[in-house]
């Protein structure tokens, strides 16, 4: 489906997340961020949204632990940057798919 | 009663058996939880504080004893699943570590951490983390003997308390 955020039409799965990465852009992810009740976009943001979009062009299997470990984001700093649900709300802003593991 | 709809906020999670397969489902789903950004607490009990104490977490093993669903796939030998895994074999020295040894490698390859570390991502990401009284005093343990994540040791009634709200639920495993 398409759904126009940021003055752009952008395609999109039911979830809202982007199914197109290339799509993406900085005001796209303010946009989403907005709806998603994540505050303001800060440089923490921005650093474990860039992390979240270089693995996912590597295709590497995005998880809490790794986050943790990735030297980006504590696990506790990602929690308070995207609270509600860390990685799904994270990877939605970042504009890649929903992560689809249970850790 | 409920409605279909109404979301899961928060998970309590009783945890009463303290071997690696005994411990790791709560984990997980405590876990799973703060991801989904659902509230999640775990109450280790009876054999469960093996997860708790100190000494003993980094050491979990698999049950091989006395464990009618083991077979020879899970988690041993990659052998079929249909092919029985007999009891009185997994009481020979060494078979439980090496079923550990096999769990705990599938385990790190599917990024899930070792005990001592998800107690501390659970932690981290504001679960919590109780030891029941009753246990605590019938294995004569004290706070000292707990790994530092533990926010506190509960009564059962304390830990009722700690359950209430809409839309919370607690769990047995």
């Amino acid at each position: 489906m398409i759904k126009n955020l940021a003055g752009t039409d952008l395609d999109v799965n039911e979830e809202g997340y982007l199914t197109n990465m290339a799509q993406w852009t900085e005001p796209i992810a303010a946009a989403i961020a907005e709806e998603e009740g994540v505050g303001p976009l800060v440089e923490g943001h921005w650093r474990v949204i860039r992390y979240l979009r270089e693995q996912q062009s590597k295709g590497a299997a995005l998880t809490i632990r790794g986050m943790g470990k990735s030297g980006v984001v504590t696990t506790k700093e990602l929690y308070d940057l995207f609270p509600g649900g860390p990685l799904k709300k994270s990877s939605k802003i970042a504009g890649i798919p929903k992560p689809v593991g249970c850790i | 009663m409920n409605s279909p709809s109404q979301p899961v906020k928060k998970i309590c999670l009783i945890v009463s058996r303290g071997s690696l397969d005994g411990v790791y489902p709560a984990l997980i789903m405590a876990n799973g939880a703060r991801m989904e950004g659902i509230e999640a607490s775990v109450f280790f009990t009876f054999f469960g504080l093996n997860a708790l104490v100190d000494k003993t977490l980094d050491h979990l093993k698999v049950a091989t004893v006395g464990n009618s669903a083991m077979n020879m796939a899970m988690p041993m030998l990659g052998l079929p699943m249909t092919m029985p895994f007999p009891t009185w074999m997994g009481a020979i020295p060494g078979v439980s570590a090496f079923a550990t040894h096999l769990m705990n490698k599938e385990m790190e390859k599917l990024d899930v951490p070792p005990v001592r570390e998800f107690l501390d991502l659970i932690s981290d990401s504001g679960g919590k983390i109780y030891a029941c009284k009753l246990a605590m005093d019938m294995f004569k343990l004290t706070r000292g003997d707990l790994c530092e994540r533990v926010d506190g040791i509960l009564t059962v009634g304390q830990f009722y308390e700690e359950a209430a709200g809409e839309g919370s639920h607690i769990l047995f495993t």
